[in-house]
């Protein structure tokens, strides 16, 4: 057997042979599409009327809302309201109001290594954390999957990513893929598929890996995957999965790579971002003197459990400087049920922070709180496009956690490492 | 089929494709404006048959389909190009516009005539007598090119099933 990556491995399974090629185009059979409120079935709805067909296999579609949740405007209303009503009609799964997309298939125990994969967002690539191929199509493509439970694609070479040694207290998941978008660039990743690897993956947590996988689509990456090993193994067993022979389910030694690149992990400072790209990135403790008005901890990328744990290790006993209004939504009920047990919500609403529903929020440009003209803030998302968040002129900062609750502090942009000698360890 | 070549350089985006101020204008409207940032008289002068050429990265940006949709809305007959962004190749194929790799694109000149084989695999320079090979296109993307995007190929292939099943 010729040596293969993790990548040519899923694809070839799913598209029924023994091997594939990267550059050529397959046909491949979809495990399981995930849809939300917005992309999904009011945009996919009309198409599969056109075509005269149901669903392929309603029990392989997972369906989530979280971009228009709570439905604080008419029109998020009405497609929450659409959204529930096809749930009904179409009898698929249905998590509705439980969080983010990206945070829920993986808790909700829908996904498994060595799964192929399609999600009506272009975040979709988080699925990778758990060695599952998983990439973002667009509505027609998702109708055209939902019809036939097929999808081409064009077989990807990999670009491996080896981050040596450990992360330094104080440094995250999201440290390292700012840190990769400014070497890399947005397009660093080429549609390709990346894999992540090396002695400080192998020591991150699945919340921590979804994070790094979330970002290739910043890389411009189709996937970004994390080959399973001990920690999938127990994620998989608390969210009630049973362990499977995983034991193929890597990159083999000697199989043929786009490149790779090697990085070391105990050396990196906590970075941001500048406005307006995530590219625009280097250690905070070269950041201009920056005053905040808004500081986010919320989306996919910014406010999952440990997320949480470790930015309020941060606020404990500290309260948000004057002026600075703390944002904090937690990527899924479930993560915030935990942390409200451990105490920890109790930590952000002392310090002074408003805290706002399970949802994409203003990440995804929705509801009612986006940013005011010329706001400037630090926010734990993963993308600080212009007007995205709110006004053109707003100016979006992006941080981990650590440095967005460290921000909300000091009042301006601030090195989370200057807020853990007392407070014990925040990793 | 016979055209003209418009050419372009390298990294042409999606704002560029489909203006972002123009979005909520409809189709109409963006196609009109499509490549004006690089080419002010582009909408107004293709005609359907003619060939965009570009260089690396053609479509890079967002993921709306609508940077397809509006060259072909415009009757271009294909792209071809040295390399594309991922999301707009997708988008491209399942749209029915033809978007084709070309390792070396060297002689093409902006205005040449050209004649496009998309089963051959070849772009032929009328006037140089010369011809440029194409990367070949799998059998199951060249029937959904033909068949004018993944819907329409979707609709025949589901009317062909029913018709299967009716006749037995």
């Amino acid at each position: 057997m010729m040596a293969s990556t993790l990548a040519r491995k899923i694809i070839a399974r799913a598209a029924g042979r023994k091997s594939v090629t990267p550059g050529e185009v397959v046909t491949a059979k979809v495990d399981l599409a995930m849809i939300h409120d917005s992309g999904g079935p009011r945009r996919v709805e009309p198409i599969l009327n056109d075509l005269g067909v149901g669903l392929w296999d309603r029990e392989k579609v997972v369906l989530i809302s979280d971009h228009f949740v709570p439905g604080d405007t008419d029109e998020g209303a009405r497609i929450l309201e659409l959204t529930r009503q096809w749930a009904k009609n179409r009898k698929v799964a249905f998590h509705d109001g439980e969080g983010i997309c990206h945070v829920v298939l993986p808790e909700r125990g829908h996904l498994k290594p060595g799964m192929f994969v399609v999600g009506g967002d272009s975040h979709s690539p988080t699925g990778g954390a758990f060695g599952a191929y998983m990439f973002g199509i667009g509505a027609t493509e998702m109708a055209g999957v939902l019809a036939t439970g097929e999808i081409w694609i064009k077989v990807p070479g990999t670009i491996l990513i080896e981050w040596q040694n450990r992360l330094a207290d104080g440094v995250t998941a999201k440290d390292i893929m700012l840190a990769l978008c400014g070497k890399l660039g947005m397009d660093g990743g080429r549609y390709q598929a990346v894999e992540y690897t090396g002695k400080a993956i192998a020591a991150l947590s699945m919340q921590e890996r979804m994070t790094l996988s979330n970002m290739a689509a910043e890389l411009g990456a189709q996937a970004g995957l994390i080959a399973p090993d001990a920690t999938t193994a127990a994620f998989l067993r608390d969210t009630g999965q049973n362990a499977a022979d995983w034991s193929d389910l890597h990159t083999d030694s000697g199989a043929e790579l786009l490149a790779h690149h090697v990085f070391d992990a105990a050396t990196l400072s906590p970075q941001v971002a500048a406005p307006h790209s995530p590219a625009n990135s280097g250690p905070v403790e070269d950041a201009p003197e920056t005053p905040v008005d808004v500081a986010y901890i919320g989306a996919c990328t910014g406010a999952k459990y440990e997320d949480l744990r470790r930015a309020a290790a941060i606020l404990r006993g500290r309260k948000v400087a004057s002026g600075v209004d703390l944002q904090v939504a937690p990527s899924s009920r479930q993560d915030q049920d935990r942390a409200e047990a451990e105490g920890i919500m109790k930590v952000f609403e002392d310090a002074g922070a408003k805290i706002l529903p399970n949802a994409c929020g203003i990440c995804a440009g929705y509801g009612t709180n986006r940013l005011g003209e010329d706001v400037t803030c630090i926010s734990s998302t993963a993308r600080n496009f212009k007007g995205r968040m709110g006004a053109a002129s707003s100016k979006v900062w992006l941080g981990s956690p650590l440095t967005v609750a460290a921000s909300a502090v000091a009042g301006k942009i601030a090195d989370p490492r200057d807020f853990l000698s007392d407070a014990g360890e925040a990793s | 089929m016979s055209g003209r070549v418009f050419l372009f350089g390298n990294d042409i985006d999606t704002d560029q494709l489909a203006p972002g101020q123009y979005m909520k204008g409809g189709i109409d409207m963006l196609a009109a404006h499509c490549l004006e940032a690089a080419r002010p008289d582009f909408a107004s002068t293709v005609k359907p048959g003619d060939v965009v050429v570009a260089g690396t990265n053609f479509g890079v940006g967002s993921s709306r389909e609508q940077a397809a949709e509006a060259l072909k809305h415009l009757g271009v007959a294909a792209v071809i190009a040295r390399s594309f962004a991922g999301i707009f190749y997708r988008n491209a194929i399942n749209l029915g516009l033809p978007v084709l790799i070309a390792n070396d694109l060297g002689q093409v000149e902006d205005g040449d005539t050209v004649d496009l084989d998309l089963d051959a695999g070849e772009l032929r320079l009328a006037t140089k007598d010369r011809t440029i090979k194409l990367e070949p296109l799998p059998d199951n993307l060249k029937r959904m090119l033909a068949d004018g995007g993944l819907v329409p190929h979707l609709k025949k292939r589901f009317a062909e099933e029913r018709k299967r099943e009716t006749g037995q």
